[in-house]
Formats: structure tokens, sequence, C-alpha cells
């Protein structure tokens, strides 16, 4: 650009002066394009600075004075300096933030396509890969710009800690449509509480011990239904959405809709203590009296699995959400998980001295919480299925938040832990109900800050900034459903129901290549050739230098084949080892009673 | 979504309360649980004074940025592609997979509907450049026929030839039909225009030839150059014609036996092939005086088709049941050897993308196998269709027409299970999706053995067991004689050079 312009005002006189700014730009190290304008005005016109930052080069007019056009070209070099510098800075926050983010959405690193042959294959998985990662970053960009929503956070001042914080004072300071979200809501008469959110977190299902049912819109502060079995209600489920629900009752599990009318009765699954639902295979599990675990297909009503457990009586049960494998904690201290295609458990642990108490599993699959009669409470990794943490303490219930927090219910009292970072958690939260009230289950609500409580007098919700996944995704969960949504989700679901068979420990698995069992081994021409280049090895080693008569030719030369038969020999061994036949199985003969030994085969003599 | 730090209840009274749940918004039968909204804060937050201030912010949503304003806006979405938020995703895609594959095979309806006219068996066919819609059909009583596509109708007859049509070939204009046959005439036709065809009323009479060429030798087969004026009928020898004149102006002959095809090359318009009943494949260029190449294999080919995007190649339909890709500059080997049919392959013509070529056979299908594969992709059979003797794709790539012994032309779907008509944007992405995913899971048994599955008709299904049976006990037959004697003796060939005897220049 320079050196065109250079050209055309030479014919105007303005050679040795261009030369100088040209030698000016080219000293500092950002230089700019300076475009000379001669058909701009004919007054010098100092080059406003917001020109200059709007598009990076400095636009003067011709005739304009050239000490002074250098002068400032100087000065907002400096400055334009000083902006990249901070630009550049800022830039790299971004750049490591979304790359960062990527790492999310590549889900795992790429396949190696350094170690392929085939160069076809290697040519098409090389665009696969490109492909992976243009979408991990478009999604990447999605989540930094396009979120409509931000985490809810709570930052103490000063010395204050977070778990010092009370409900009162979280509420003074939260918006209106917050500060409706927590209340007490009092039921005496009916019993100890279970509450159960839907999936997309907008609907609220409550059972009270003494046949109390009732379904709450959460949004609107709605009942949608309530009524009375006059029956012992142990738990209450919500199937794939908030249509139906299962509910545990005396005798057998029934399935109501949201009328309250009765649909099923599941004779089958006994008196149950405990049901989950596994959204994704339409299977409702369950846990009877008899310690047996069986799961149904609500979708075609098949009885899938019926297993007996054979380790006592257990109402722990929660489904671990990443690969919807079932945990059942008993209370010999062992926890067992299930899946509907297997007998017996995939994994048992034993995890306490003494009865589990409750179980809750990290969304991410790689975490779960046990509490047990030990006065315990222990987080495991369940890619090892070690423990990571030990802490002491009691609790009847936990759970586990969207975004990693961990809510333990004992007697009166909530204590809701976060992750630390290095997965170390520590008190976070904690809330204490009216004395002598008895916490029964603690249960976050999806995409809120809000944690459900259901307990001996009725049911609470507290706020715990920070809880909930604060954007939904319109087409995985989504509380501003409407009729029609909601309809054509549940087609979609059943199109997309899931086998029983794809319940397994890693769901990643599922299309992959299970590896060689065996390492092979080595063929003949591998080993003469190992063979080979140890004798070479050998037949290359020097002697020093001997002296009187023993280093003789003839004791060179033996010492040397000395050493290479040395070389040869675990070859020669493992060689020897391999041809020899298997070894015959040698047929014990049993002993025979006497009146039968004249039957048995002579032998060869 | 606007999220302040530190929202207040109420602007306008900044030390009012939390409202509780209205108790209207509560049934009357919900009036037994009662709400005791924190009686004992409202005192404390009345007497707490306000000290340290702590930031606080939970996730607080207004109804009305997440739903639409009115009736008839659309529904507002939102993504958060988060993979914690989806849970098995592997197994959703592979089930998809899976019901894709399913899906694929219950709506794969290839079969479109016969074009009944032919009093003969249809022997040959020529598509009209000039239209989509049109194609022309020959057929062994000498009739020949225009028909449109979209109307399953014939459009226009053009009578006059004695005993068969064997070839029939269009000029690159479209203006003009060439046909030839048994009866030692070729015959040059003026094609109507596609306005004449929807009104059916011509004030022009296309019944009748613009000329005919009367020639010493019955015909076999005609081609027109791709660009250029000239056309190549096939017989005791190939000859080279003009539009204007009354005999060829040029003459090739390779051997004394009959050529039974000729096409020209797409790119080069020099450039034919022909095959002959002796079993050979001769290649010509007409700048030059005599033929090019020749390759003379086991068997007879009985026509040939080039790949109009890699105008180098071409694929031959042998008698031996099998196709054969050959590259023009390295005859001594096939590229690819097509491998799927029982009897022999009749006639074959390539989809103008160059990427499947379709083929009629003797044993009643028609078969379409991708250009690189040994296999075929897909089978179509009816139980009425007999021997094909001919097969065209359309030009748009899209269809398929055979014609065949039982006099009908058959029109088939390129893609069996594609949804024909416009596609709205959301059905294309959720097509283009679930092809993905099958693409993705191909590899898994399950989704395999559906993908695979055709069923055959009996007779094709016994033959095909037969001949898997006859290639292995020659095969093994083979490897007998191999080891039994002089090493060196019997050097192993790939079946690519196995059928070809040799190659002459």
């Amino acid at each position: 650009m320079i050196s065109q312009l250079t050209e055309r005002n030479t014919v105007k006189g303005w050679n040795c002066s261009m030369k100088d700014i040209h030698e000016c730009l080219l000293a500092s190290p950002t230089h700019n394009t300076i475009k000379l304008w001669g058909q701009h005005g004919t007054r010098s016109k100092a080059p406003s600075l917001k020109k200059v930052e709007a598009h990076g080069r400095l636009i003067f007019p011709a005739q304009a004075n050239l000490r002074l056009c250098l002068l400032l070209t100087m000065v907002a070099n400096q400055e334009i300096m000083d902006k990249d510098r901070l630009v550049t800075a800022i830039e790299q926050d971004m750049s490591d933030e979304l790359n960062l983010k990527t790492r999310k959405y590549l889900r795992g690193d790429g396949a190696n396509l350094e170690t392929l042959r085939d160069k076809k294959l290697k040519g098409q998985l090389a665009v696969r890969e490109k492909l992976y990662g243009q979408s991990a970053k478009a999604a990447a960009k999605a989540e930094k710009w396009l979120m409509p929503t931000e985490e809810g956070y709570l930052e103490p001042e000063g010395l204050e800690k977070t778990w010092m914080v009370k409900q009162e004072s979280i509420l003074r300071e939260v918006d209106v449509i917050s500060s409706r979200k927590p209340f007490d809501m009092i039921l005496p008469e009916l019993g100890p509480y279970n509450l159960e959110y839907a999936s997309s977190g907008r609907y609220m299902l409550v059972g009270g011990r003494k046949g109390h049912l009732a379904m709450m819109d959460m949004m609107s502060m709605d009942l949608i239904k309530e009524f009375q079995v006059r029956e012992t209600v142990r738990d209450v489920v919500f199937l794939h959405n908030e249509q139906f629900f299962a509910v545990a009752q005396k005798k057998y599990p029934y399935i109501y809709n949201r009328h309250g009318t009765e649909i099923h009765c599941l004779q089958e699954h006994g008196a149950p203590l405990k049901l989950q639902f596994l959204d994704k295979h339409f299977l409702l599990a369950s846990v009877n009296k008899f310690a047996q675990l069986h799961y149904q297909d609500v979708s075609t009503g098949v009885i899938v699995a019926n297993y007996r457990t054979g380790l006592g009586r257990t109402d722990v049960m929660r489904v671990n959400p990443y690969n919807a494998v079932i945990g059942l904690g008993h209370s010999g201290g062992k926890v067992t998980m299930w899946k509907p295609t297997s007998v017996k458990p995939l994994v048992t642990m034993l995890c306490h001295h003494g009865p589990v108490t409750a179980v809750a599993f990290h969304s991410g699959g790689q975490l779960m919480a046990t509490a047990g009669m030990d006065r315990k409470i222990k987080l495991w990794d369940l890619r090892k299925f070690g423990v990571l943490n030990t802490y002491s303490g009691h609790a009847q219930t936990m759970d586990f938040s969207q975004k990693g927090l961990l809510a333990i219910g004992n007697g009166s009292r909530v204590q809701v832990w976060r992750d630390s970072g290095n997965q170390e958690y520590e008190k976070y939260m904690s809330h204490a109900m009216v004395k002598g009230y008895q916490i029964g289950k603690v249960s976050f609500r999806p995409y809120e800050d809000v944690l459900g409580i259901g307990h001996s007098m009725g049911i609470s919700s507290i706020l715990i900034p920070g809880s909930g996944e604060p954007n939904f995704d319109t087409w995985v969960a989504n509380p501003y459903e409407t009729t029609k949504q909601r309809r054509e989700k549940e087609v979609h679901a059943l199109l997309d129901k899931l086998q029983p068979e794809t319940i397994m420990l890693e769901p990643s698995k599922i299309a992959t290549v299970r590896p060689p069992r065996r390492k092979e081994r080595p063929t003949k021409k591998e080993t003469e050739e190992e063979m080979e280049a140890a004798v070479e090895a050998a037949k290359s080693i020097t002697f020093k230098k001997k002296t009187k008569g023993r280093n003789k030719p003839s004791k060179r030369a033996a010492k040397k084949e000395e050493e290479v038969l040395k070389a040869k020999r675990p070859f020669l061994e493992q060689q020897m080892n391999n041809d020899k036949p298997l070894k015959k199985q040698r047929i014990v003969e049993a002993e025979l009673p006497k009146a039968l030994q004249r039957f048995s085969r002579k032998k060869a003599s | 979504m606007k999220s302040y730090r530190f929202v207040r209840q109420n602007p306008a009274k900044p030390n009012a309360l939390p409202l509780p749940p209205s108790p209207d918004s509560v049934s009357s039968c919900f009036s037994r649980w009662r709400f005791c909204l924190f009686e004992r804060w409202k005192e404390r937050l009345r007497s707490e004074q306000v000290h340290g201030r702590m930031k606080v912010k939970v996730i607080s949503r207004s109804t009305e940025e997440f739903t639409r304003e009115r009736g008839q806006d659309l529904q507002k979405v939102f993504r958060n592609y988060d993979p914690k938020l989806r849970n098995h995703e592997k197994a959703v895609e592979y089930t998809r997979a899976l019901n894709a594959a399913k899906l694929e095979k219950i709506f794969a309806r290839p079969f479109i509907g016969a074009m009944d006219g032919h009093i003969d068996a249809v022997s040959c066919m020529a598509k009209n450049p000039n239209h989509l819609k049109g194609i022309f059909s020959g057929s062994m009583d000498g009739d020949i026929r225009l028909w449109d596509i979209a109307t399953r109708k014939t459009v226009c007859q053009f009578p006059g030839h004695q005993g068969a049509v064997r070839g029939l070939t269009s000029s690159t204009d479209g203006e003009m039909l060439i046909s030839c046959g048994t009866d030692c005439t070729v015959r040059l036709w003026k094609v109507p225009l596609l306005k004449m065809m929807d009104s059916s009323e011509s004030d022009e009479d296309y019944s009748k030839p613009l000329a005919v060429y009367v020639w010493k030798h019955a015909f076999w087969a005609v081609d027109h150059q791709w660009d250029g004026p000239l056309f190549a009928t096939a017989g005791s020898q190939v000859d080279i014609w003009d539009h204007n004149r009354s005999e060829p102006i040029n003459t090739f002959e390779w051997g004394k036996d009959t050529v039974i095809s000729v096409r020209f090359n797409p790119g080069e318009p020099d450039v034919l092939a022909t095959s002959a009943s002796d079993r050979s494949i001769t290649l010509y260029d007409l700048r030059m005086s005599s033929p090019v190449r020749k390759l003379i294999m086991r068997t007879k080919t009985n026509a040939i088709c080039w790949n109009p995007m890699e105008p180098m190649n071409f694929t031959a339909a042998n008698e031996d049941c099998s196709c054969y890709s050959y590259d023009t500059r390295k005859l001594d080997e096939a590229k690819v050897v097509h491998k799927d049919h029982v009897s022999a392959v009749m006639d074959i013509d390539y989809s103008p993308t160059g990427r499947e070529f379709v083929t009629g056979s003797y044993d009643r299908t028609v078969r379409i196998f991708p250009y690189n594969g040994d296999h075929s992709r897909e089978i179509y059979h009816t139980k009425r269709m007999q021997r094909v003797f001919c097969v065209r794709y359309s030009c748009d790539g899209s269809y398929l027409i055979s014609g065949s012994d039982d006099t009908n032309l058959r029109l088939w779907k390129a893609k069996s299970s594609e949804q024909m008509g416009v596609l709205l944007p959301r059905e294309r992405k959720k097509l283009e999706y679930l092809d993905a995913v099958k693409e993705r899971y191909k590899h898994l048994p399950e989704v395999k053995r559906i993908v695979r599955h055709r069923h055959l008709p009996k007779p094709i299904y016994k033959a095909a067991a037969l001949r898997r049976t006859m290639i292995e006990a020659e095969n093994k037959r083979d490897l007998r004689r191999r080891a039994h004697s002089a090493p060196g003796s019997m050097p192993v060939q790939p079946f690519r050079k196995r059928r070809i005897i040799k190659e002459d220049e």
C-alpha cells in the first residue's frame, strides 16, 4: 500500500518526506498503513484518534503538515500498541476460556490417527475429527454468548462464612419471583412427607405416609390435584412426564394420572418400599419388602426383570442418572449396583460398617455419596470404586444437585456441601427446621436454586444459590412446556426408547470395539529375528586383552562361542516350551466298587 | 434474561416484605394446607439491622421472557448443549440409527409404475436430453415410442422399421432421434417439442422420418457423439455417419465378428468404445484411421457405458454375470469387478453423477452398483418383469427406467425409500441426521443386518447359492491343482485379471 502511494506522490514531489514516514513506520513494531488521500480537502486537519481506533490505520489529507502527521502517527502508534497489548491479553483470556469450554463439548480426546496405516480410513477420520472440533467450538461459542440466564451464587462479605448465612438474609436480597419459592407447608396430620420433582423442575409430587397424595405446579404455585388413598404411601415417583405418576402403596405400586385416576395396579411388584423411574428406558424399578428388585416397562407393561437381591430388606435405592444403573444400599453395609439384564449385581461394594442409610449419585456419573449408621458419610469414585473422602456424620437422606452440591438431611437439620476443588466437599449452607421435625427426604429442584425438604410435619423448600443449572434446553426438559410440545416430546421419547440391554456401567462403550483379551504370542519369525539380533549383539562384544596364554585365538573363539550360546539360550528354551505338546489331562480313574471293576477298561500292557 | 445482583422485591417500597404465595391461587380443597410463610422471619427481618452486604443471586426467570407473547408467535426455543444434560447419548444415537434403518426398510417402495404399449419386447431405449420427462423406446417389432414419464403415457410413435429396432439415440441438441434396426436401415426422426407433447396437437407430422439411409448389413447399436454432428452404428463393422450423408463417412473393422454395442466417450468426443461378439472390447479414435486398442475377455460383453464424471473409465456389462470397470489407460486389469447378477448382464447405464450405475440382467432383475463397489447396493424385481434388455437412468439421476421382454417399460426410484416431492427444510434436516447416524453405526451387527437385507425371488436366491457353490468348487479345484503342480507353474491371478485373455494394440 505504502509503496503504491509513494509512487503516486512522487509525481507531486513528496518523494523525500514520504520516505521518512515509511522509515519511521518500519521502525515501529506495529506499523500501521498510512493512506494519503489526494482528493481530500486542502486544509491540514489533525486526524481524530477515534478514527484510528476504529480502523487501525491513519487517514490524512494529502496536504497535511507532514511533520504533524508524523508526530501524530507516532503518538497514535504508541496508543495502539498499548491497546493492542490489552486487546491481545483479553483475547488470550477469551480463547483460553473458549478452549476450556470446547474441551467439554469434544467429549474426550479424538482418535489417534498417527498409528493408522490405512490412508483412506485416516483421511475419513481426519475429516470427521475436524467436524467434531468445529461443532464443539460452535457449541462453546453458543454457551459463551447465547445463554439467557446466569448461575446463582452466594458471596459473603469479609469474614462471614457462607454457611452462616441464614435463609432470611438471602430472602432479603433476592428478587420477588425468587422470594416466593421458599415456603413451609405445615401438614401435621398425614405423616412424614415424601416429595419428588418432575425432570423439568416445574411440577412437584407430594406423598404423605398416611395416604395423602398431591401434585403441584411450582411455577404458579397451583395445586393440580390432591387426593387420599387411605393406605400407607411409601414413595412417589413421576413417570416420563407429569401426566402420570407411580405410588408405592401398602401392598402394590399404583400408577395414577394427573387427575388422580388409578390407571394401573402393578401386582407383580409386591409391597414396594421404594420406586425409581428410568426415563430413557421407560422402566419402573421397585424394591419390595422381600428385597426383590423388579423392572417393568411402563410403555409395554412387560416385566423386564425380577431379581432377588438376597441382602435383606432395604429402602435405600437410587438410580445413577449417568448410566441408569440402580444402586441399592443394604443393612450389611453393602452397596450393590444392578442392571435389568444381569441376575447378579454388577458391583458389590462394602461401604460401611453397619446399615447404609442413604445413597446419592452425582449427575456426572463418577461420584457417589453414601451414608451409614456408623456415623460416616463417604464419597466414592465410581471409576475405580475407591473411597475419595470420609466425613463423620449421620444422614437420613442425601441428594446431589445439577451443579454438584450435596444436600444432607439429618434429624431436623439440612446441610449443603460444596466441592471446594479436588473433590473435597465442605459445608456450604445449612438450614435448621423447627426442632422435632424429622427430615425424610431432600431433593433439589432441577433448573432452580431450590431445595425441597419433606419432613414429618409437611414440606418445605429453601433457597440454595448456585445449586441448579441456570439454562434449560427446550428439547431436553422444558419448564415452560406447552401441551403440544409435551405431546410431541412424548412421541419422540417413545421412538428413542432405549432397550434394557443398553444399561451398563460405562454407557459410552456402546458401539466401540472391545480390546483384544490376550496379548498375542510373538510369531516364529519375530522370535527368530529377536534371536538373531541378540546373537549379533553377543558376537560384537569385544573382550579385554588378557595376558599369558589366555589371549590365545582358540580361547578367544571359545569365549565368543560361549557368549553366543548364552544369548541364544533363553530363546531356545522358550521354543522348546512352545513346541512341547500340551500336557495331556490325566484322566483320574475313579475307584470303582469291586463289583464293577471287571468292567473297567483293561490297561494296555 | 436480566439478572441484577441486588434486586429488591419492589423498587417503590424497598423495605417491603416478599409476598407470600397468594391464597387465591390455592383451590378450596387445598385450604387445609396452611401457608405459614415465615411468621418468625418477618419479625426478625424487621428487627435485624442491616450490616454486611453479601452478594446473592439465585436463578429467577420471568415467565414472559421464556414464553411467546401472542398466540401466533413461534414458541421460543432455548438450547443448552451441555453433555451433562444429555445422558446415554450414544445409546440414544444407536437406537435412532436402528430405527432409521428399520424405517428405511418399511418405506422402501421403489416401483412407481409400468408403461404399457409396445406389443413386443423392448429392445433399446434412449434419453431425451431436452426433456427431463421424455424417453424413447424401441421394440422388437419395429415400433418406436416417445414416452412422457410423468404421466406414463405414449406421446408419439415413430413407425417404419420392418424388423426389430436395435439401436436408439438422440442428437446432442435433442432435436433429432436416430434409430437403426435389423432391416439394414438407419432412420432419422424429428423429435416433437414439449409443448406439442402436452397439447398432443401437432400440425407437423412426426411419424415420417427425416431421412432413411439403407446400408448393407443389419445394425445392432447406434450412439451419437456427446458433442458434435457424428453418430456411430455397429453391425458387422463400425460405421461413422454424418446427419446429412446417406453413406457412412468412415468405417472401422477389426476382426470379422459382429459388433454389438457402441458408446462414445463423454469427455473426448472422438473416442468410442465398442464390444463385439468375438468377446472383444475395442477402442476407436475418429482422428485415426485404425482402431486404437482391443481387449479380449473370456466372455462376450453385451454393453458398455462410460462414467460421465470420470470419462477415462468405463464399465462393461459382461455375459458372465459380472460387470467390469476398466481404466482406458490400463486395460490389462479391471479396476473393479462388480459381481451379483446370476445371469448375463444385458445393459448398463451410469447415473449422471457418476457415482452409481444401473444394470439390467437376463435373470429378470435390475441392480444398482456403486461405481467402486464390488457388490450391488440394491436389487429391483417384480413378479411380472421378465428378462431386462435395457435400462436407463433419468437425466436427473432420481429415477430408473427398465425395458424388458414382457413389452413393458418400468419406472423405479433410484433410492428405494426416498420421499418424492418437495421436502420441507425440517424434513430434509431430519433425513440428513438419520442418514448420518445410520452411517455412523452401520458396522454394528443389528444395523448392518437390517440395512443389508434384501428379499430375493426364489429362483434368484437358488441360482446365487448355486453360483456360489460352483465358484467355491472351482477355487478349491484350482487350489488342489496348484498344490500338486510344480511350484510357480500356476501363478495366482487376481480375479480382476483372470477374465482377460489379452490386450492388442
